[in-house]
């Protein structure tokens, strides 16, 4: 057991910072520093950059473009990412359907796919959730039917976010409605863009930006070839890659993130003489934040060098996004209560109003209400935990 | 002691709801939220009708010598239908700075035309620096022949992009952080050098920058005496923070029933999702919250009639952190409980969420409460 750096690793943490310092392109960086959301092209840029850098997907092999760092490395790149306030990549192709592709892939989909999730060159995202089979996934019901080569898909899914970019979508699809519900599902590969049949319309969230879509089916024609894992394998197909989502969607980075600008706009929030900083209270409701998520990043790290050795993510990934979300959360709401007054603006407030720093909080505090609800709801996680790891009985 | 409604309150109750859900239902909140406006002037008319915009103002004043609680009845109402009618800014807050401070001919002028519903007010208070401390005041009004000079900047005056009058809270002595010092001018929306910028809120409703330069009033506009406004501002603005707490238990009501009607109709693994024990717990939960705002809510709206400062304060200052810390319980699992659908724009729950978010910010947060109730009931000595 030891948690110290190598001088190596302390060597390797410079390399990042100046290389981070030099490679974002101003635009980019003015954002940055305000503190700003970025819009998905900006998300794509960096994107590109980190790609022609080799850096894009630390967590994935070497053999197929990842960059063979151990933990602690990218522990350290993820945090000078999170202290340049970096833009956040999409995860459904780099953490998702790509190491899900690593794992069960044919090695035609992994010479067709995964160079472009890499470049960048296509964006993917989920289709699991459908109106009637949120919680319950397994009760989805959007059809696959064999015709000739081809799969026919019809039906519809929902939440699906940023189907409105994607170039593909990885769907859950049922291929067989005999048996029990989780045995007759298939893992689909399809082209959003390309596939006649397809349609996406994109909803409004609470956050006033259109972050999720409807997703609708209509004989739209996928070849077979593009299924991953046997047919009607699909649900061993979606619970790996469940567990590879959760461990990212704890969020550890972007609430650090969000400590950080809660203690900006604390310094930077004038109250009387002097600063909200200077209260002590709410200086130490930050501090205990913050030692909160110092316990779950450890909690991921020892995770990750469990992965390491072999041991692939379990069913303790659930405690990442379980405590994970929840001090997301409460980052934001903090953030909020910084702010006092400014709270009670929104994303259009003219700047003499409302700072530049906070013009995105009030948007993201309302948008990640569903930090607790979506990769499945903490409600779920925590049977997950009971079920799986203490193997409570049930009625 | 009696919590039970009178039968004349119980009549006003019913008449509110009956409103809300035939002529104000959330849908025309919805349609309001992205105008320039954001409520309806012929609506603010018909409140003047019923007499609901002068419901707690004296009979010799034009209102209908009520106490407070019958406008929180009327409130709470208002919340369950997100009815967006600048009540709190120009009924509470300036139009009771106007009828506690007013001279008969001030009144006449300003406040009898609000109490009809013709025109509306705001209350220009807080500073970027001020966060809630309300004498913490830059704002400056400097005397000129028998007249007044204001300069100074407004942040987040409700109603300011709207009101014919705004009664603005200025520095006539002292220094920034003095207690004393303070006094109150009436305003006109259009005063040459008043420049307002319309801002936006999160809940869909709308504030103002307000900008004074140089703005010159008459003697005549200066409400009540010179640098002693202090004491009545925060009398003003506890009976908003009691005002929110009722307008906010009909936000915190609706989502509560919203939720168990939900629990009970979706379906997921086959059965209600009310049916898991897990859910059953959060929402009995919610209920023990719900009913503890009802009670402290009731509480602040007493207490707003209180005589003696200390104790209206110290009893508003507990029903807001119940609304800021229980509300708030009960709205983010409401969200949660909703599932993604809690968080679409098309689905209401959002917008009473953000409601209650902008009201647990307005007139003192949870901490600010907390600390100064600390200080009221002598915890600050001990220290
Ligand atoms: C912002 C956002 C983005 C999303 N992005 C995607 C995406 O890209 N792709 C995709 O496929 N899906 C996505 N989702 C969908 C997400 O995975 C679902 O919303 C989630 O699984 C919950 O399903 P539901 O919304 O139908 O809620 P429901 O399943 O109806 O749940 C309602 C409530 O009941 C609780 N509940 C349900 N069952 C139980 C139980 N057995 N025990 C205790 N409590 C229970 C839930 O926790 C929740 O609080 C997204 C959702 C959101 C909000
Ligand atoms: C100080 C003290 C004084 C007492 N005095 C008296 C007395 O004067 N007379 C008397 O008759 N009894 C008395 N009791 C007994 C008391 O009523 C029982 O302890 C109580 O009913 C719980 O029963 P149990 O201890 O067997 O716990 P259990 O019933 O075994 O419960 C264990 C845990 O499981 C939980 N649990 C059980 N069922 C459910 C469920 N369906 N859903 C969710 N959670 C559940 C419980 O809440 C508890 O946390 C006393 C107990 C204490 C501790």
């Amino acid at each position: 057991m030891d948690l110290a750096y190598s001088p190596e690793q302390l060597a390797f943490r410079q390399e990042v910072r100046q290389w981070i310092q030099d490679a974002m392109p101003a635009p980019i960086r003015a954002k940055a520093e305000g503190g700003g959301h970025f819009e998905h092209e900006e998300q794509m840029e960096w994107h590109r950059i980190l790609f022609r850098k080799g850096w894009v997907a630390p967590h994935w092999p070497k053999e197929v473009g990842g960059t063979g760092w151990d933990i602690g490395r990218r522990h350290i790149f993820g945090e000078e990412l999170v202290r340049a306030n970096a833009p956040q990549l999409s995860p459904f192709g780099l953490t998702m359907v790509g190491p899900l592709l690593i794992q069960f892939g044919t090695p035609e989909q992994k010479q067709r796919f995964l160079p472009r999730i890499l470049s960048g060159e296509e964006v993917w995202c989920q289709g699991y959730s459908e109106p009637n089979a949120g919680s319950d996934l397994a009760s989805l019901q959007l059809r696959a039917e064999k015709d000739g080569t081809d799969y026919v898909l019809n039906g519809q899914k929902t939440w699906t976010t940023y189907a409105q970019y994607a170039d593909w979508i990885f769907l859950l699809a049922r291929t067989d409605a005999s048996g029990k519900k989780q045995e007759g599902i298939t893992f689909i590969l399809a082209d959003v863009k390309h596939t006649p049949g397809i349609t996406v319309k994109p909803f409004l969230t609470t956050g006033g930006t259109y972050a999720f879509s409807e997703t609708w089916f209509q004989n739209a024609r996928v070849p077979q070839t593009n299924r991953v894992g046997p047919e009607n394998g699909g649900w061993t197909m979606a619970k790996a890659l469940l567990a590879h989502e959760r461990t990212g969607i704890g969020g550890i980075a972007e609430s650090k993130r969000w400590l950080q600008l809660c203690k900006r706009i604390a310094r930077e929030t004038p109250v009387g003489e002097g600063s909200l900083f200077d209260d002590r209270s709410f200086r130490e409701r930050i501090a205990r934040l913050e030692m909160r998520l110092r316990s779950l990043e450890l909690l991921q790290l020892r995770t990750l060098a469990a992965a390491q050795v072999g041991r692939a993510p379990g069913p303790e990934s659930s405690i990442l996004k379980l405590v994970g979300t929840e001090i997301q959360q409460e980052s934001t709401e903090l953030c909020m209560d910084a702010m006092g007054h400014d709270a009670l603006g929104w994303l259009d407030s003219p700047p003499e109003v409302l700072p530049a720093i906070e013009q995105g909080v009030a948007s993201s505090f309302n948008y990640l209400r569903a930090a607790t609800i979506y990769g499945g709801s903490n409600e779920i996680q925590r049977n997950i935990i009971a079920k799986q790891i203490l193997r409570l009985p049930t009625l | 002691m009696n919590f039970d409604l009178s039968e004349e309150q119980q009549i006003l109750v019913d008449s509110v709801a009956k409103f809300v859900a035939n002529d104000s239902p959330v849908e025309r909140f919805r349609k309001l939220r992205d105008t320039e406006r954001g409520w309806d002037p012929s609506v603010w008319a018909r409140m003047g009708e019923f007499g609901w915009l002068g419901v707690a103002y004296p009979e010799e004043q034009g209102g209908f010598g009520g106490r407070f609680v019958d406008l929180a009845l009327i409130l709470e109402q208002l919340g369950r239908g997100l009815v967006p009618e600048p009540i709190v800014p120009s009924v509470v807050l300036a139009g009771g700075l106007l009828s506690k401070l007013g001279s008969d001919a001030q009144r006449e002028r300003f406040l009898a035309p609000m109490i009809e519903g013709r025109t509306s007010l705001a209350l220009a208070y807080a500073e970027r620096q001020s966060r809630f401390t309300p004498h913490d005041c830059r704002t400056r009004a400097e005397r000129r022949g028998a007249g007044w000079v204001l300069s100074g900047e407004k942040t987040w005056v409700l109603n300011g992009h709207a009101a014919d009058q705004l009664v603005i809270v200025a520095r006539t002595a002292g220094d920034p952080l003095d207690r004393e010092g303070l006094s109150l001018f009436v305003v006109d929306g259009d005063a040459p050098g008043l420049e307002r910028i319309r801002v936006p809120g999160m809940d869909g409703q709308r504030s103002a920058l307000v900008r004074l330069r140089r703005v010159e009033v008459g003697a005549e506009r200066l409400l009540g005496p010179a640098g002693a406004a202090r004491p009545h501002l925060e009398w003003a603005l506890d009976r908003a923070a009691a005002a929110a707490c009722a307008e906010g238990q009909g936000e915190i009501q609706e989502l509560f029933d919203r939720t168990v009607a939900y629990l009970k109709q979706r379906v997921q693994f086959g059965v209600p999702i009310g049916s898991f024990q897990a859910l059953q717990h959060r929402a009995a939960d919610m209920y023990a919250e719900t009913e503890l705002c009802r009670s402290t809510m009731i509480l602040a709206a007493i207490a707003a009639d209180y005589e003696d400062a200390d104790e209206r304060q110290a009893e508003i200052s507990a029903a807001k952190l119940q609304l800021s810390r229980g509300g708030w319980f009960v709205q983010e699992n409401a969200i949660q409980l909703f599932g993604g659908i809690g968080v679409t724009d098309e689905q209401d729950e959002g917008l009473f969420f953000k409601r209650l978010r902008v009201l647990q910010g307005l007139f003192g947060d949870a901490d600010w409460h907390v600390a100064r109730y600390q200080g009221l009931r002598g915890f600050a000595s001990e220290a």
